[in-house]
């Protein structure tokens, strides 16, 4: 699990299947390809070296577009301690020593891609933020490097959404090292109009920082959704020698995810990979959460497809619940429109 | 010196530095944060008349007929000499109660109001004035309600303005997509005080620390849900408001829930979880008898105003949606019950009662989304009361918070708006479980 | 989600095919569109990668950028995009129709069609505005000599209209600018949600299944089915590509063409030919089946609106005007946001007017009601000169949410619209209410102006024309609430040249060395 993985937790904070997997570390897409529904997900690779262009240049010649984009001086020159370790533990015992450092230094420091470490469900999950600033007065600023654009003051709400949930990990990642004092807004980096030069803004965070502490404490139910499973439930696809091909039966794994209940909306189809899996399940019980999350507002305790179409067809249904009645009515009223059945 | 002298004089002082910088400041504006209950009807009346008697020209903007009608009375009530002008819309002519005023104005054209020392009408009204000489002063009432592009239209009618409102109520909103300018300081879309403010930061910002309307029981609460970093108080202390009734509680549902409400100010009538629709018959039928209940058992209030009865006309029940307003009076109806206010959150601003009923945004819902979790509506909801509040909702409200998303988008530029809906709705919901009766109808 | 929709969609779940939204298109749609299917290159903001565009459906203009990180390529495209779009633009310029003058305007000049461009998705429209901005600030070398890069003629005059037609499909209701996806779920709805109905593909799948597959099934081979090169039966219709296409086929492509091998330039078009061309028939499809619809009633008259909208842009073209701002001043923003408000419930009223369906849905909502004419009681207005007031009860099943002393609105035959107010619910289903208009001057009803006994009426409680509200001032007489007129604050900055506010000219964008190869 990574930050954006915690983060994209609070997308669906009902689903225990995504809870329960993310939390035990489960490849969730080899699961789906396993499942025969893989995730339709994947980067071009144009994408990814023009991201790693822009984010060497945001830290070229000692990070001078970065300084100046946090608001020091004119010619500040930043330390930028050296944070490579043998293994994680000691890139976050190295990060936490120069974060100890530079918050006592009183001069601007920079931390290239340093190693945080948030307890999560009692496992480690190391966070790896683009940078982290100290500056002279000892803050931190959570510094987060886009791809998207910051066009004429304005980027997409929904990716700068992401980003701050993400930014938010590190924030709190940050807070719990018991000392010192991270910013809880964060500067958000981005290329600026069509070109290459960068562009930033500051974004509050607070609102995805409290996101973030619900989620965690709400992760600690972990246990109780594990304890609920059967004795032996496993995810292992008991790979091959080849450490790659799949050797447990589908079925077999099908059966194993299917004791986690899922929580399906339309909106897991852009974040989750197990989604296609699920929007057939749901779609095999008729759910009406297939046809999204906003027509469970008007259903009342009309859950599934067969349910509603049965109400309206005045088959089924109670006439006193308003939902049966107001169905029974919108089928009058479209067959009357419609001219025909 | 008691708490309630205190915030007597805290009240007052606010008011005199309002007054001194409308009347003798240097700036051209000057903003009035007032949360509930908090007197901004007084102080509107009081400027407009100091301002009056300083001998300057005012207009008054407000948002809806009805802010302007109870405006216009209110000061003719004052001040039954101060010709008054109510500017109206050619088809929506002002309330009857304003012909008591002899000498208030009613005309459609502004030209026929000349002889009035203040002019009071709708933004959308004054939009329509054109080529007139402006005005030297202007309050502007319910200022958080009103659109960045209603107060474009009309600023340039005076020279400075009083701007008057309460942050924690609905937020104005656009039937069409408004994104493209979120960011910018005057997206036409926000609120007229955020842009003012924006354009404007040296302004001076007011508070009114006080409320008079909740009581010592509501005003932390609200305080502390819904204004976290403007806090007020309670005008009255624990005590100085009493609700009692005449005839015992019977011992059902409705009747604990009522009792608890008149001991501690608060109470949480809850049904089975449920999922419902949107107008679940169960929790429409608990309102209404609770509301028979209210009525049946002969409340009297005892306040700082004196002894009375509360009658239809003190108890109002508030709703999210307006189908859930019709069925709630439905339901009154077959119980016989008339001269209650029932109406939504958006059409109760404003407004006082003794005792509210509330059916919560969120009870038998699916899910929750952005309009149920909006903190303006629970405010206003939660916010009417002058002795009790009873709120009738099914269980499980606080898992559907929990497995509430949390991906809203985030514009760059716009200051993040507290409180969060989520935080502010578990606040209020923790605090109304301390006062739960629970109930199987 | 209205409940009407949602069991719309539930039906189509329940049948696997789409199901009837409306009984009328909504829509206007051009005899001689231009349809554009845009990709754009993974990364690189606005970038495009190529195109199909044209009016012939059997024979789109192909355009393809070999290398996208080379500039030169890149306006070499958008030139080739001009020449293709331009032309088509400007051939409803000049011929126009005079409009008689009214109240409000002078006798003006309105051209008699306009130009209409269609693509796949929102996303396609976002990238029409996304490419207006990309190059309407541009300079040619007719606008600076000195221009260090600049860009062929007529690529910025491109951006500017393609700026105009992106802003203006903000307006509901409008028809400059049309998408494929917003078009087909305005007409059917599916039996998935709004998020899957985003997929062109998967979306015509539902509303026409090929023999033998449901629209489940459809879809969603339309959504991941890939063949045995690993490819997307069914690309996405962009702009974004598909990442595995990226990977497989198109970096291994430009490698050979950066490597200078002959050929390696036609491959790669013939490569995203490949990826487009499946979405370049979906569009035209999609315009098929929604001709199949009578033309709703209301339909001319918004287009009409579109006429004008093309017509002052033309007009603004040719007076030498610059170029659109990067951002609206505050008058603009507020002109904008009002008049897409009053096009809203405009394109609502008209919508239900026009159409049985979606009046249904309104009905059912409490927003209007249908019934027959039980009773007509003839009455007068008190006052000097009495005026016939008639007393209508009509019979109706629906359950209007009507508020004490609530206006009322009919269309009457002639198009007109009668007003009444809801006096009293006369009983159980009976609502009496009283005509107060509509009626001629006379002291008797005009005949067939008053509803008789068994006539069926539909009467809805929102109006059917909406006013917009009041003007907004002049952008010079910005107040200072707004931060008082546009380039003002420039102006005060350099105080000792003129202080008329003079239009800020926006600079052409920066750019960086790795832009230019």
């Amino acid at each position: 699990m990574d930050a954006r993985a915690l983060a994209a937790l609070a997308a669906n904070p009902g689903c225990r299947r995504r809870a329960l997997m993310d939390a035990a570390g489960v490849d969730k897409a080899a699961v789906a390809r396993v499942l025969g529904n893989p995730a339709p997900f994947g980067q071009s690779q144009f994408a990814f070296v023009r991201g790693h262009a822009f984010e060497a240049r945001v830290k070229a010649e000692g990070c001078a577009e970065l300084l100046r984009l946090l608001g020091a001086p004119e010619s500040t020159e930043a330390v930028l301690p050296d944070l490579s370790a043998p293994g994680p533990e000691g890139r976050v015992a190295r990060t936490r020593l120069a974060l100890k450092e530079a918050t006592a230094a009183g001069r601007w420091t920079l931390l290239d891609h340093p190693l945080l470490v948030l307890e999560v469900a009692d496992s480690p999950v190391y966070l790896e933020p683009d940078a982290i600033a100290v500056r002279p007065d000892g803050s931190w600023t959570v510094v987060e490097v886009k791809s998207f654009p910051i066009l004429d003051g304005s980027a997409d709400a929904v990716k700068v959404g992401a980003a701050a949930r993400q930014a938010a990990v590190y924030v709190l990642a940050l807070e719990r090292l018991g000392f010192g004092t991270p910013e809880h807004r964060v500067l958000l980096v981005c290329p600026k109009d069509f070109s290459n030069l960068p562009a930033a803004e500051f974004v509050d965070v607070r609102k995805q920082l409290s996101v973030t502490r619900r989620q965690l404490t709400r992760l600690t139910r972990i246990e109780e959704i594990a304890a609920a499973l059967p004795e032996g439930t496993t995810f292992d696809l008991r790979l091959a020698d080849d450490g790659r091909t799949a050797t447990r039966p589908a079925a077999e794994l099908s059966d194993a995810v299917d004791q986690l209940p899922a929580a399906y909306a339309p909106e897991c189809l852009a974040s989750c990979e197990l989604s296609f899996h699920c929007r057939e399940q749901a779609r095999g019980c008729g759910a009406v959460e297939v046809l999204g999350r906003g027509v469970r507002g008007e259903l009342g305790a009309l859950t599934e497809v067969e349910q509603v179409l049965a109400a309206a067809l005045g088959t089924e249904g109670d006439p006193d619940d308003p939902a049966v009645a107001a169905l029974r009515r919108a089928h009058a009223l479209r067959a009357e429109a419609l001219g025909c059945r | 010196m008691s708490p309630v002298s205190d915030a007597a004089r805290a009240a007052g002082t606010a008011t005199e530095r309002i007054l001194h910088d409308t009347l003798h400041g240097t700036h051209r504006g000057v903003v009035v944060d007032s949360p509930p209950g908090a007197g901004k009807s007084t102080l509107v009346v009081r400027a407009a008349q100091e301002l009056v008697a300083a001998g300057e020209s005012l207009m008054v903007v407000a948002q809806t007929n009805a802010q302007v009608d109870d405006l216009v009375d209110r000061l003719a009530t004052a001040d039954p000499g101060l010709p008054i002008g109510r500017l109206h819309g050619s088809d929506s002519p002002p309330d009857p109660v304003l012909d008591r005023h002899e000498a208030v104005l009613k005309s459609a054209k502004a030209a026929d109001l000349a002889g009035a020392k203040v002019v009071i009408a709708t933004a959308a009204k004054w939009a329509f004035v054109k080529d007139v000489e402006p005005w030297r002063h202007a309050i502007v009432d319910e200022a958080y309600q009103m659109r960045s592009d209603a107060l474009l239209q009309v600023a340039g009618l005076f020279e400075r303005a009083l701007f008057v409102g309460d942050p924690g109520q609905l937020d104005p909103f656009s039937v069409v997509g408004a994104e493209q300018w979120a960011g910018l300081s005057y997206d036409p879309s926000a609120s007229a005080v955020v842009t003012l403010l924006a354009h404007n930061p040296g302004l001076p910002q007011h508070r009114l620390p006080v409320s008079w309307r909740l009581p010592a029981s509501a005003a932390p609460l609200v305080s502390d849900a819904f204004y976290p970093y403007t806090p007020f108080r309670s005008g009255t202390g624990h005590g100085d408001r009493r609700l009692s009734f005449g005839v015992p509680g019977d011992g059902s549902g409705p009747d604990r829930v009522v009792d608890e409400a008149a001991a501690s100010g608060w109470g949480l009538l809850e049904l089975p979880a449920r999922r419902t629709p949107r107008t679940d018959p169960e929790a429409v039928r608990a309102i209404a008898l609770v509301v028979r209940r209210l009525l049946d058992r002969g409340g009297v209030a005892v306040s700082e105003r004196g002894t009375a009865p509360v009658g239809p006309d003190r108890i109002a029940v508030g709703t999210a949606h307006r189908d859930q307003a019709a069925a709630v009076r439905a339901a009154l109806a077959d119980l016989g019950v008339t001269g209650v206010t029932v109406d939504t959150a958006n059409r109760l601003q404003g407004r006082e009662f003794d005792v509210t009923v509330v059916l919560h945004p969120l009870s038998g819902r699916p899910d929750a989304t952005a309009f149920h979790l909006e903190t303006g509506r629970l405010c206003v909801l939660a916010s009417r009361h002058r002795h009790a509040c009873i709120v009738v909702c099914r269980a499980g409200v606080s898992e559907l918070l929990d497995e509430h998303p949390s991906t809203e988008p985030v514009q760059l530029g716009v200051t993040v708006k507290f409180p969060d809906g989520w935080e502010a709705n578990h606040a209020v919901l923790a605090h109304l479980s301390e006062h739960r009766v629970t109930w199987r109808p | 989600m209205s409940l009407i929709s949602v069991l719309a969609r539930a039906e189509a779940m329940a049948t696997g095919r789409a199901t009837p939204l409306a009984t009328a298109r909504h829509r206007h749609l051009s005899d001689r569109p231009l349809v554009f299917v845009p990709l754009t290159t993974a990364g690189e903001v606005g970038a495009p990668l190529g195109a199909l565009v044209g009016t012939d459906r059997d024979e789109p203009r192909l355009l393809a950028v070999p290398q996208p990180r080379d500039r030169d390529l890149r306006f070499a495209f958008l030139a080739e995009l001009a020449q293709v779009v331009l032309p088509y633009l400007e051939s409803y310029a000049d011929d126009t129709e005079t409009e008689p003058a009214t109240r409000n305007r002078e006798k003006s000049e309105v051209c008699a069609d306009a130009p209409q461009i269609v693509v796949a998705n929102t996303s396609a429209v976002e990238y029409v505005r996304l490419l207006g901005r990309s190059t309407r600030f541009r300079r040619t070398a007719e606008d600076d000599p000195d221009e260090p890069h600049p860009v062929p003629a007529r690529v910025p005059l491109l951006g500017r209209w393609l700026t105009h037609y992106g802003e203006r499909a903000r307006t509901p209701g409008s028809a400059l600018l049309l998408s494929a996806t917003e078009l087909l779920t305005r007409h059917w709805a599916t039996g998935q949600s709004n998020l899957e109905d985003q997929h062109l593909g998967a979306l015509l799948a539902w509303v026409e299944p090929p023999e033998g597959m449901t629209g489940i099934e459809a879809a969603r081979r339309a959504e991941s089915h890939r063949g045995p090169d690993g490819l997307l039966v069914f690309p996405p219709a962009g702009p974004a590509t598909d990442p595995v296409f990226d990977n497989t086929v198109l970096a291994p492509a430009a490698a050979r063409y950066d490597a200078g091998i002959t050929g390696a330039g036609e491959e790669i078009a013939r490569l995203l030919a490949g990826q487009m061309r499946p979405t370049w028939d979906a569009v035209w499809r999609s315009m098929d089946l929604l001709r199949e619809l009578p033309e709703g009633a209301h339909v001319a008259d918004r287009w009409k609106r579109d006429r004008w909208s093309y017509t002052s842009h033309r007009d603004r073209v040719r007076a030498g005007e610059p170029p659109q701002p990067r951002r609206d001043d505050a008058v603009s923003a507020a002109q904008k946001l009002a008049g897409r408000e009053t096009a809203q419930v405009r394109l609502e009223a008209q919508e239900a007017l026009d159409d049985p369906l979606v009046m249904a849905g309104r009905r059912l909502a409490g927003e209007a009601f249908a019934g027959r004419v039980d009773r007509v009681e003839m009455a007068m207005s008190e006052g000097k000169v009495p005026k016939p007031r008639p007393l209508v009860t009509v019979l109706t099943q629906d359950r209007p949410h009507l508020d004490e002393d609530a206006k009322l609105y009919r269309a009457l035959p002639d198009g007109r619209t009668q007003q009444a107010r809801f006096v009293e619910w006369a009983g159980s289903g009976a609502v009496l209410l009283r005509v107060v208009n509509g009626m001629g001057r006379g002291k008797v009803p005009d005949p067939g102006t008053v509803p008789e006994e068994g006539d069926e009426v539909c009467w809805t409680l929102f109006e059917h024309a909406p006013r917009g509200g009041a003007g907004l001032p002049e952008p010079e007489d910005t107040p200072w609430t707004h931060g008082g007129p546009p380039g003002a604050a420039a102006a005060t900055v350099t105080a000792d040249t003129p202080t008329a506010p003079v239009a800020v000219t926006e600079s052409p964008d920066l750019a960086t060395t790795e832009d230019y190869l």
